[in-house]
């Protein structure tokens, strides 16, 4: 594009003329702009011009993008104090120009996000600080609303919805059996070819079945569960919560005079609880499996020898220390997830925030609720 | 580009190049046939309205010709190029040359107001920033909506803004054919009077042809050279105003002769 075909300027003592040729549209914009600015460069350096004539007799197109830039052209001399003349424009261009005429750019540049970036990560940190304890209280909040629910449910248990209940159970619970059980089996297979191939250096082989037993019953069976239930399920309570929150329905339920807690999530916890203590039961099992195989087949111990050592170790307290978790990590799950759904706001991206804090959110909690288990366990003795 | 042959004036408009040609078009989904061999010619300068019952297939064919959903038989010509013919290349080079405001406005919800409309120049166009944020606020202005507008999110807005910026987007490229799929649904009568004298303004300065669908009478009787009506699965007519409300077909009475015409003065 050379620059000849679009503007052509001619000095003429006190007058400057430019003339404009060609096609000023939107694919000629980015031609066309250096020239209107180097334009007005040169005009600074010579002050004496008094009138600017713009010629556009010669204009084949225009569309908003060169009315615009003529318009600004127009507007840095006026600026100078040049008188500004207009000529040959075509007549049906002519209401194209008045239309841009009236863009306003005095509030063009927005004033916020620059400053000092110490300040502003500091700012951050704090903002973050903040939110936490937000959320924290957001949780205890729901947590509060689910008991309210959940007494009048007691209270009138025709209003409980079972079918919802039921459905978010099948989903939850039913259609996460296989892979529960696929990924506890791999990981018992793991932990026992880990165990036999260090303990074997010093003879301690069968103490494999020892740690196997006890590290699934008590701590990762009930860990592996709540860390895919929160990635599997709990995303999609948050994904779903969000999209409705979004769409108006959790506004439209309570004008019907519904409790969104109680229609909507109450069901969602109610499954999890119910769910994530029978996965656990299973995926227990099939890590139980999967180390007993491993065992047998990699350490040489006969099955027979696996359980009978298995029953001397492992008693019901180790069963039951594993199981009686499992609820409570589904309640956190549960009740992180709904919080995030319905902290979604009217965007697209907001929505992949929310779904994203929320698995993360629910995952360190179950490690942290965890923690805090053993360390009750310990104090208690079992 | 966007005035280009804007001189073709509207009353000529058998004469007229047609910049959108469906021929013989037969759209279905599953065992149903929504449209049946419908034919539709629009040309280049007119604001064209498309009416149909709910649910007749009027979105389907917009869709259809901005390639959205697939026809079963037919052609489709836009600005002379077959649709189902063309390459990548020719494909994208027609669409951007039209803009399409859709009926929900079809925002983008994480981008801003300003963004928004900035977007399609961005990814087409090497522009200057400088440029670009200008650009966005002559197309606010253009629409009747103050710059402080540009920084907000669409979540943020009404929903006579969300269509007047989801208007500003489709103008974005300065395109020549212009769809719209009922502009003024959920606008009150005064908002909806409003946005019908813009798209007229702007379809005059702009040189654009308009392809709208509507239920909005006063849309039609103002703003509409043509109306085209579909019904049966078919285009059963297309014409000025006058040559509707001429028309004995029972569906074209009811509507055009109907109580709510009768209050909207026609």
């Amino acid at each position: 594009m050379s620059d000849e075909r679009l503007l052509r300027s001619t000095l003429n003592g006190e007058r400057l003329e430019l003339a404009g040729t060609g096609a000023w549209t939107a694919v000629n914009a980015r031609a066309l702009e250096p020239l209107i600015g180097a334009e007005a460069r040169s005009g600074r350096r010579r002050r004496n011009i008094r009138t600017v004539t713009v010629d556009m007799a010669g204009i084949e197109q225009l569309d908003t993008f060169g009315a615009w830039l003529l318009e600004r052209l127009l507007r840095t001399y006026k600026a100078r104090g040049c008188e500004t003349e207009l000529l040959g424009l075509s007549e049906r261009y002519a209401g194209l120009l008045d239309e841009v005429r009236h863009t306003n750019l005095t509030n063009p540049v927005e004033g916020h996000g620059h400053g000092n970036s110490v300040i502003d990560s500091l700012r951050l940190v704090g903002a973050s600080v903040a939110s936490l304890g937000a959320d924290s209280l957001k949780v205890v909040d729901m947590l509060g609303e689910l008991a309210v629910a959940f007494a009048r449910v007691l209270v009138r248990p025709r209003t409980f919805r079972l079918t919802s209940t039921v459905y978010h159970l099948d989903r939850v619970g039913w259609h996460a059996v296989p892979i529960v059980l696929l990924i506890t089996f791999l990981i018992g297979c793991i932990i026992a070819q880990q165990g036999i191939f260090h303990f074997r250096k010093f003879g301690a082989d069968i103490y494999v079945v020892d740690m196997i037993g006890i590290l699934v019953l008590r701590e990762i069976g009930v860990l592996i569960v709540s860390i895919m239930v929160a990635g599997r399920s709990g995303s999609a309570y948050t994904a779903e919560l969000g999209a409705m929150k979004m769409r108006e329905e959790i506004d439209a339920l309570r004008t019907m005079g519904f409790d969104p807690v109680e229609v909507l999530i109450l069901p969602r916890i109610v499954a999890l609880i119910i769910a994530v203590p029978l996965l656990t039961f299973l995926g227990s099992l099939a890590a139980l499996y999967g180390g007993g195989l491993v065992v047998w087949l990699y350490g040489g111990v006969d099955p027979d020898i696996f359980l009978g050592r298995l029953k001397e170790t492992i008693s019901i307290d180790t069963f039951m220390v594993g199981m009686v978790k499992a609820p409570f990590m589904a309640l956190v799950i549960g009740l992180v997830a709904c919080v995030e759904g319905l902290q979604v706001k009217g965007s697209a991206e907001s929505l992949g925030r929310q779904t994203t804090s929320s698995v993360v959110k629910s995952i360190f909690l179950v490690i942290v609720l965890d923690g805090a288990f053993a360390m009750f366990f310990a104090a208690i003795g079992k | 580009m966007a005035a280009n042959g804007s001189a073709a004036t509207v009353a000529g408009a058998n004469e007229a190049e047609a910049v959108i040609q469906v021929v013989d078009v037969v759209v279905g989904f599953g065992s149903t046939i929504v449209l049946d061999h419908i034919n539709l010619d629009v040309y280049r300068g007119e604001v064209l309205g498309f009416v149909g019952g709910s649910g007749a297939g009027k979105s389907v064919l917009m869709r259809t010709i901005i390639g959205l959903l697939p026809k079963r038989a037919g052609t489709i010509k836009v600005l002379g190029v077959n649709m189902s013919a063309a390459n990548d290349r020719e494909r994208q080079a027609i669409e951007r040359r039209w803009g399409v405001l859709f009926q929900q406005g079809a925002l983008f919800s994480s981008l801003t107001v300003k963004q928004n409309i900035q977007f399609p120049i961005r990814e087409y166009l090497k522009v200057s920033d400088r440029l670009l944020d200008e650009i966005a606020y002559a197309k606010l202005e253009m629409v009747g909506l103050a710059a402080d507008a540009g920084d907000k999110f669409p979540a943020e807005l009404s929903g006579g803004m969300i269509k007047r910026v989801a208007l500003a987007r489709a103008l974005a490229l300065d395109p020549e054919i212009v769809f719209l799929d009922e502009p003024t649904s959920g606008l009150d009568p005064i908002g909806a009077g409003d946005f019908d004298d813009l798209i007229r303004t702007l379809q005059r300065t702009l040189g654009l042809t308009v392809f709208m669908v509507t239920h909005d009478l006063d849309s039609l009787h103002h703003i509409c050279d043509r109306i085209a009506v579909l019904a049966d699965r078919k285009v059963i007519a297309a014409g000025p105003m006058s040559m509707m409300l001429a028309s004995e077909h029972p569906w074209m009475k009811a509507y055009f002769r109907g109580k709510r015409a009768r209050v909207a003065g026609l």
